[in-house]
């Protein structure tokens, strides 16, 4: 029998790999964004769960709307990489410091 | 009768303010004639109305009045009103402060005749009729304070009148600075007032009178002083500052810088017997305190006397009167401590007509002197003005109490009143103001010889090639373009005007004014205090005391200073230079009037100039701007430097602090 | 059973799939892993019976945004080995920052267990339309986020258009705007004034 907690604990496990993706591929862009869309899976992974085990549909809205914000994001994050590499012709983060203080 | 009373009243007050606003404001569209028609009839106005009231007072049994016309504002239960408390000392003061005026007005369109400032000056001095009438008719303690602070302020800009000169510049400035520091103490003692009575209607104020007598105030911890005594120490401060009594004396020589007509009206009749008139007025708390009365007596014969003797050694004629006025105020400051209020307004009023009428013959002189104001460049002058000498010499008898004229009556009065007074200090206060007979003849003829007597030591230029009215302002000193002559009606009739009562006041009004309880009801006198009453028994009629006065000392002191000075002057007018080498240190002393000026400038000018100065250095270069501005803008400018380093500006630092933050800010919410 | 069986399946893979994004070397691989871990994820939203989810996953994420991916990817110029580069140097504190993630989360769902008792789940019946039943909310209790969330992807198309767009020269373009301001009078004829061939009638 699967269990909420099955599913909670793998959505955790989802979420901490991306965070340690985001540690490790700090230098590429791409890969962040990736890592990103990772955790919006592991949150969207405990909506649906919930909305499962407490029979409430209102989660999968949630996930809904999660996912439409996740689009227009990943649509301007790429956007945004598009225009940094036609400036610099890198994506390395370690170039990007024209914001430092 | 009583019921237009009131309406009266106001017009008296409103009548120079009016005045004064159409020439002023209107200044630019009148003609110069208007200027001095408006004022003299607003003036004139009001002097017809006084004289009505006064009138009223004395021979139709009109009793005081207290009515007020306006409710100001009211805070908390006190109120501030404006009103007026018309009794007979007030009705005798307005009565001779717009005679003086009315009088300054007229004369003034001959002084002034040439001057540029023609239609300022005659609506500065309606505003300063108004705030003295203002200030006589109040009626609670806010509006005295307002008027002596507007007559304050139109003598600040009457002796700046020629703002174009330094001298005037520096003249007025120290008046109001010396004036401040005398009104301080006023209004401290007004604010004491309002604290132990609750109310500042003179009504109030003197019916809670007796219940201070007793009550004490701890001005430093563990010494108590007794309220009155407070209360009318520093509202004499204020009266110091005003009347020019010392040590707040320094401006009033200074303030001679104001063209002559002021330093009549304003520096010698009116303004500055304010504060002689304000502690007759408060002699309800002044008669609580005899330690107040005798700091009064004391201080005024210190000014009696030793202004007269700087007076001796002054050149300058105006200077001469000025240091004299000082000395007369001093006069009647001593007759206040010896609770002879009476004795002192009756001398306030003779002293305002024989000495405006001093100053306006100095005008008379100086016109004729073409501005020149050094005696040293005059002498024998009577040949050519014979009213302006006559006048003169009427208003010196006068100055020197000599029996018949009016100031005899009020000075020997006084020095009578001080010898029988028994308060602490009386007894250096009569030497003081005997001496200062002597003093008074003295710098009085010695005036009077320089300038009329003897042989002209001015130059007269037949032949300078210059038109006579462009070239008054570059002579030389001593220098005329031709022989003085006798000044304009518009300038002698004045003097004339003001002569007759300084000549024969003294007759009829010495028996009602100070026998005949005429300020019974607006000058309170405490039974113990009974100099008036032992004057009294030795009077016996106005002649008989001209005729006692050949054995009293006062007539003998003044008669051998006027010897001195003829001997001086006249006689032998080498001696005069030969005793300044001989006493040089006194001479010295004398010239320096004391060294006040010098001794203030070091102590209060310098002590304040170099706090500023420690203020500056240190506390806002250093601790302000090094400190504060500087300093927390270093401090921002080191904690950014630190600040700025985690400002890597790589993407993922900010990526991990927020991932970083997440975790801390979970573990929080766990564990808490 | 057999859904536990499929879900550890789909779960181990899922996890194999992310640990995948986050190590391979190349970008391509990394998009594709993530590919593989939305359809794996889609499986297993099918087995919380969240159809629709699953389905609008597996053709919006992996039809659209992941193509846009690995569009970028391969349209960019990217030198890899520069971004490997120090790979390891925070990999210590990127194990223990999961770790704690883990922890945390882990300590939060079975200590705490949410303060909350969950029912079993009431399995649908076969004729039962996930889709509807999502319709019917969006429309009428969520019609205004849903709304919102339109704007958002129109706001998203505008910014990710104008972002990228350039005018380089030499290109040829219409401008509609200077098209319709077009006037008759002043713009198409222009009438010159020339100096005549004075008098040389030929």
């Amino acid at each position: 029998m699967i269990t909420l907690f099955d599913f909670l604990a793998l959505s955790g496990a989802l979420f901490a790999i991306s965070v340690a993706g985001i540690f490790l591929n700090r230098k590429n862009v791409i890969l962040l964004l990736m890592c990103i869309e990772l955790m919006l899976l592991a949150a969207n992974f405990n909506f649906i769960a919930f909305s499962r085990y407490l029979n409430d549909p209102a989660g999968q809205i949630f996930v809904f709307f999660i996912l439409t914000v996740a689009a227009a994001e990943s649509a301007i994050g790429l956007a945004i990489l598009v225009v940094l590499f036609r400036n610099h012709q890198s994506i390395n983060v370690e170039d990007i410091d024209s914001m430092k203080g | 009768m009583t019921q237009s009373m009131p309406a009266i009243f106001l017009l008296i007050v409103l009548a120079p303010l009016a005045a004064a606003v159409v020439s002023g404001i209107f200044m630019r569209f009148i003609p110069r004639s208007a200027a001095h028609w408006v004022t003299i009839l607003g003036v004139g106005l009001s002097f017809a109305l006084s004289a009505y009231v006064l009138w009223q007072m004395l021979f139709a049994g009109m009793g005081s009045m207290n009515v007020t016309v306006y409710d100001w504002a009211m805070v908390g239960n006190v109120q501030f009103q404006v009103g007026f408390l018309v009794d007979r000392l007030t009705a005798l003061m307005i009565t001779v402060v717009s005679f003086v005026s009315l009088m300054v007005h007229i004369y003034t369109i001959g002084y002034m005749a040439d001057d540029p400032g023609y239609k300022r000056f005659f609506s500065y001095i309606s505003l300063f009729t108004f705030s003295m009438l203002m200030l006589v008719m109040a009626n609670n303690f806010l509006q005295l304070f307002f008027g002596w602070e507007a007559v304050g302020l139109v003598s600040y800009l009457l002796i700046g009148f020629w703002y174009t000169r330094p001298t005037a510049i520096y003249a007025n400035l120290k008046a109001f600075l010396v004036n401040r520091v005398g009104d301080f103490g006023f209004l401290l003692g007004i604010a004491l007032v309002l604290m132990y009575t609750g109310s500042l209607n003179y009504g109030d104020v003197f019916s809670h009178a007796p219940q201070l007598a007793g009550q004490t105030i701890q001005l430093f911890p563990g010494v108590a002083w007794a309220v009155p005594t407070v209360i009318c120490l520093l509202l004499f401060v204020g009266a110091m500052g005003k009347s020019a009594q010392v040590p707040l004396h320094v401006w009033l020589p200074d303030s001679m810088e104001g063209p002559t007509p002021i330093s009549a009206l304003i520096h010698a009749a009116t303004m500055v017997t304010a504060g002689i008139f304000m502690v007759a007025r408060m002699s309800p708390l002044f008669e609580l305190s005899n330690t107040a009365l005798s700091v009064v007596m004391v201080i005024g014969a210190i000014t009696a006397m030793f202004m007269g003797l700087v007076g001796i050694v002054q050149n300058d004629i105006k200077r001469v009167i000025a240091y004299s006025t000082l000395s007369q105020l001093g006069y009647m400051a001593t007759a206040l401590g010896a609770s002879a209020y009476a004795v002192s307004i009756f001398h306030l009023m003779t002293h305002a007509f024989f000495k405006a009428l001093l100053f306006l013959g100095a005008g008379s002189v100086i016109i004729a002197m073409h501005h020149e104001q050094d005696m040293r460049h005059m002498g024998g002058l009577r040949k050519h003005m014979p009213i302006t000498y006559a006048t003169f010499i009427v208003g010196s008898l006068a100055l020197i109490a000599f029996p018949g004229f009016s100031g005899f009556f009020s000075k020997d009065t006084i020095i009578e009143a001080v010898h029988e007074s028994q308060r602490a200090g009386s007894g250096f206060a009569y030497w003081c103001v005997l001496l200062g007979a002597f003093v008074t003849a003295l710098y009085t003829f010695r005036m009077l010889f320089l300038t009329f007597h003897g042989k002209p030591r001015y130059v007269i230029e037949q032949n300078h090639g210059q038109p006579a009215d462009t070239g008054h302002a570059h002579m030389q000193p001593g220098h005329l373009p031709h022989a003085p002559k006798e000044s304009p009606w518009v300038v002698t009739a004045p003097l004339i005007l003001l002569a007759i009562p300084s000549l024969i006041i003294g007759w009829p009004l010495i028996e009602p004014l100070l026998y005949g309880n005429f300020f019974a009801g607006s000058i309170y006198v405490s039974p113990a205090h009974h100099v008036m009453q032992s004057l009294a028994a030795h009077f016996h009629g106005s002649g008989s005391m001209v005729l006692e006065s050949i054995a009293s000392p006062t007539l003998w002191v003044a008669l051998s200073g006027v010897l001195v000075a003829w001997l001086f002057y006249i006689f032998r007018p080498t001696w005069p230079e030969k005793t300044a080498k001989a006493l040089n240190p006194i001479y010295q002393l004398l010239l320096h009037k004391f060294y006040f000026d010098e001794l203030y400038a070091l102590l209060i000018a310098g002590g304040a100039r170099g706090l500023g100065m420690l203020l500056w250095r240190f506390g806002d270069e250093k601790i302000i701007d090094g400190g504060l501005v500087n300093g927390s803008a270093n401090a921002v400018g080191r904690l950014a430097r630190i600040l700025r380093r985690s400002q890597s500006g790589y993407l993922y630092h900010y990526a991990f602090a927020m991932i970083i933050g997440l975790c801390l800010l979970l573990g929080w919410l766990i564990l808490r | 059973m057999a859904a536990t069986i499929v879900f550890i399946v789909l779960a181990a893979v899922l996890i194999g799939a992310a640990l995948g994004v986050i190590t391979s070397r190349n970008p391509v691989h990394s998009a594709l892993f993530l590919v593989l871990a939305f359809v794996t994820s889609a499986g297993l939203w099918l087995l919380l019976e969240a159809e629709f989810l699953a389905l609008i996953l597996v053709l919006v994420y992996v039809g659209a945004v992941m193509v846009l991916f690995l569009f970028v990817v391969m349209m960019l110029d990217i030198n890899t080995a520069t971004l490997r580069q120090g790979f390891v140097r925070y990999a210590p504190l990127g194990v223990v920052v999961a770790v704690i993630v883990l922890l945390e989360i882990g300590y939060v769902v079975w200590t705490q267990k949410l303060g909350v008792t969950f029912g079993t789940p009431v399995p649908h019946a076969a004729t039962f339309s996930n889709t509807r039943e999502l319709g019917n909310l969006i429309y009428t209790t969520y019609v205004y986020p849903f709304e919102i969330a339109a704007v958002i992807l129109l706001v998203g198309i505008v910014a990710a258009i104008s972002l990228t767009l350039r005018r380089r020269a030499g290109t040829r373009t219409q401008d509609p705007a200077k098209q319709v301001r077009v006037s008759a009078k002043r713009g198409r004829i222009r009438i010159v004034k020339m100096p005549t061939q004075g008098g040389q009638a030929e």
